[in-house]
């Protein structure tokens, strides 16, 4: 296994210790983890039950209950497609396929050079822009195919002029 | 305790508050079908539904399991909507479940079997899409298969309220859901102690021993000289399989069955405990005498072992270097049995039967070998010997009582047989020591402060010619774990503690028949309070009828080292006796 950095643990560990008056910490340390790191993996986990005395076996459980905690890295930019209902109707997902085949990689990967995540979400609750994508916190609406293309170009041309 | 009135079929009763109806009816008299809740609530997810009655005041139909009564309360069990509902429920289960019931080890005392026969879904009533299959044969104590699973989660309740370990957890959502280590680890690469208390309380076969017998009956194939022995708390539970009541000793009719099942020799394990004894009431006096690490911690429970292995690696030196009992009886067969009957240790197969799912690990430890020959070659359950019996033909209840074989290792004594309690190490300890430090015997013999029968620390000083020794027992790891992180920090005054993996020590150990009120019908209703103290009767009984009740005043130990060992903690004794502890890594990879 492999061993975590030390400044690692001590950034862990602080977060652990935002919460220690918490009653029930666990869901709020994962979550500024996952903001912090982009994903939990087990070794970071085994320093959360070590500080928190959650069993590993029940945090791996809650990493993986919910979609939004990550066990791998995600890309520096993560785009979520809507395939809630409204979305579908709509077309989520030819949208979604245009960016599987252009990232050439399938929902739930991340690029091989890091870039970009793709995540199929369920309902975001943006029916009435339907079909919604989102990006890093970046809601495009009313998404069809051939927007895609131009959508990821202006992402890596951000990246090779910053 | 506040009374509320209920009815229950129209029929009322009286029943204390805050019962669920579950436990409310069963004091009635009424037995509802139920499967995932279990001993009070240890576990209580409500989650499979089987327990489903009509109640007034609820919505729809309630889990009993989790649904408390309440002041006019009525409640229909047989109703036609509760019926068909328990039965659907049973029904979606079994959907989803691996129903190669036949080849299941656990056929007999399946849960699941049993509410589908009592709810009337034998059919498959539903067939679809399975949730995929996990399978974990890689540990030697367990196994893992999920397909078995019903995602009651009693497993993980048990893992973390006798250890505090949590090595079991709910994995993913929904139909993708099942009950695993983390990141779906192997036991084996997990910081798992392999102690089978996740088996004892699993209702399915998910979770089962891996089972040896196989290797048993390869070797008496082979023609080898297998000799087979019994840890002490075998005797005290084998009963239970043959429909003895919970804490019937069955020491003779074990003997007997043993020996028509072909095996050379049968010995006791018992021996083996006198003998370690020996040595480690020698190596506790030597530590006190000579500045060693204190306090010692006992040796024998390898689940124990295990944990301190994996939490503990800086307190090892506190460990004895005993090996435990049947280990050391193993190389005593394997080395002295063997050259007195002219056979090559080669052709020696030792079998031992134990309480125990760990040590199926334990032997197989690399330090558990002497020049390459293993001490024992295979481990088998209670519950694994309950099955060789019952597939031979053996009507046990109809055996005579026998005796063990008494060549060599025959003779055993009452500190020996204790060893299968919570604090039997420790009084047969205790009472070899005062007798080294005094030159005389300890009068009472028993030592009443180290006794018990459940979990939690017990502690006492007891003064022998004006030397205080300090003592402490814990069994179950939540317990231990107090009394290491005061080692750790220092602040601990103890001279000797005795630690068990299983709480109550090894009367209830993995290995040991399950106890399941279901299939216990003439037992009281608190059974799952009150076995682990019936069963330590049974051993503390067998102690009080020896004669000999002092492992220094076993002849036969003595004239083993007259013969061969020389003395306690010889060079030889260390040779075959001792053995070593290495810290290892949880998540292993």
């Amino acid at each position: 296994m492999t061993k975590l950095s030390n400044s690692a643990v001590l950034k862990i560990t602080e977060i652990c210790d935002r919460y220690k008056d918490e009653p029930t910490p666990l869901m709020m340390i994962l979550s500024d983890i996952q903001n912090e790191y982009g994903y939990i993996p087990l070794e970071v986990q085994e320093v959360v039950s070590k500080k928190t005395g959650i069993s590993v076996a029940e945090i791996y459980g809650v990493v993986t209950f919910y979609s939004f905690f990550s066990l791998t890295p995600k890309g520096k930019y993560v785009i979520g497609c809507c395939l809630g209902t409204a979305c579908y109707v709509k077309g989520a997902q030819q949208v979604i396929d245009k960016f599987s085949e252009i990232l050439e990689i399938k929902p739930g990967e991340t690029s091989k050079d890091g870039m970009f995540t793709l995540d199929a979400l369920r309902c975001i609750g943006a029916c009435g822009i339907a079909p919604a994508v989102s990006i890093n916190g970046t809601v495009y609406p009313k998404m069809s195919v051939d927007q895609v293309s131009g959508i990821i170009n202006d992402y890596r041309n951000k990246e090779a002029n910053a | 305790m506040s009374l509320v009135n209920i009815k229950i079929e129209g029929v009322p009763y009286q029943v204390e508050s805050g019962l669920t109806i579950l436990e409310a009816a069963k004091a009635c008299g009424y037995e509802i079908p139920s499967l995932c809740t279990f001993n009070h609530g240890e576990c209580n997810q409500g989650s499979c539904r089987v327990c489903l009655v009509e109640a007034t005041g609820a919505r729809g139909l309630v889990a009993s399991c989790v649904y408390p009564v309440n002041e006019g309360m009525e409640i229909r069990i047989s109703s036609p909507k509760a019926v068909e509902a328990r039965r659907r429920s049973v029904e979606l289960l079994l959907s989803n479940h691996n129903k190669n019931c036949q080849q299941c080890d656990k056929n007999g005392k399946c849960e699941l079997l049993h509410v589908a026969t009592l709810t009337g879904a034998r059919e498959g009533a539903f067939e679809g899409v399975h949730s995929e299959t996990y399978i974990d044969e890689l540990a030697p104590g367990l196994v893992r298969d999920t397909s078995k699973c019903i995602l009651c989660g009693r497993c993980i309740a048990r893992c973390s309220n006798a250890h505090g370990l949590g090595i079991l957890g709910f994995e993913n959502r929904g139909f993708r859901t099942f009950v695993s280590p983390a990141q779906n680890r192997s036991f084996a690469n997990s910081p798992c102690i392999q102690c089978g208390q996740c088996v004892n309380v699993c209702p399915t076969g998910a979770l089962m021993e891996h089972s040896e017998i196989w290797k048993v009956d390869k070797a008496l194939k082979e023609g080898k000289h297998v000799v087979v022995q019994a840890a002490p708390a075998v005797r005290a539970a084998l009963g239970e399989e043959f429909g003895y009541p919970i804490g019937t000793p069955v020491t003779g009719k074990m003997i007997a069955a043993m020996r028509r099942l072909g095996f050379e020799r049968v010995y006791d394990v018992n021996f083996g405990a006198d003998l370690t004894i020996m040595e480690e009431g020698t190596e506790l006096l030597h530590r006190v005498s000579y500045g060693g690490v204190l306090p010692m911690i006992t040796s024998c429970s390898p689940g124990w072992v295990n944990y301190a292995e994996y939490n503990y690696g800086d307190l090892l030196d506190h460990l004895s270097s005993c090996k435990s009992p049947h280990q050391m009886q193993g190389a005593i067969i394997k080395s002295y049995w063997a050259e007195q009957n002219g056979y090559d240790p080669k052709d020696v197969f030792v079998v031992s039967v134990m309480p125990c799912v760990a040590k199926k690990f334990e032997r197989q430890r690399e330090q558990m070998n002497v020049n390459g020959i293993d001490d024992v070659d295979a481990v088998i359950t209670t519950r694994e010997l309950a099955k060789m019996i019952k597939r031979s033909g053996i009507i046990f209840n109809r055996l005579p009582d026998e005796e063990w074989d008494q060549d060599i290792m025959g003779d055993y004594t009452g500190a020996g047989v204790i060893f299968g309690v919570t604090g039997g190490v420790m009084e047969a300890a205790l009472r070899t020591v005062y007798y080294k430090l005094t030159g005389k015997e300890y009068g009472k013999i028993v030592f009443d402060e180290v006794r018990g029968h459940d979990a939690g620390i017990r502690e006492a000083s007891i003064d022998i010619n004006g030397v205080v020794v300090n003592v402490a027992i814990a069994s179950g790891m939540k317990s231990a774990k107090v009394l290491l992180d005061e080692i750790r920090e220092g602040t601990s005054k103890y001279h000797f503690i005795e630690i068990m993996g299983c709480p109550g020590g090894c009367i209830n150990g993995g290995g040991q028949p399950y106890v399941r009120p279901v299939f216990l019908p003439n037992e009281p209703d608190n059974i799952l309070d009150i076995y682990k103290e019936k069963r330590a009767q049974a051993l503390y009984s067998e102690d009080e009828r020896q004669v000999l009740r002092q492992s220094h005043n076993n002849p036969q130990i003595q004239a083993l080292y007259a013969k061969f060992l020389g003395e306690p903690n010889s060079h030889k004794a260390h040779e075959l006796l001792h053995t070593t502890y290495a810290a290892r890594e949880g998540f292993n990879d």
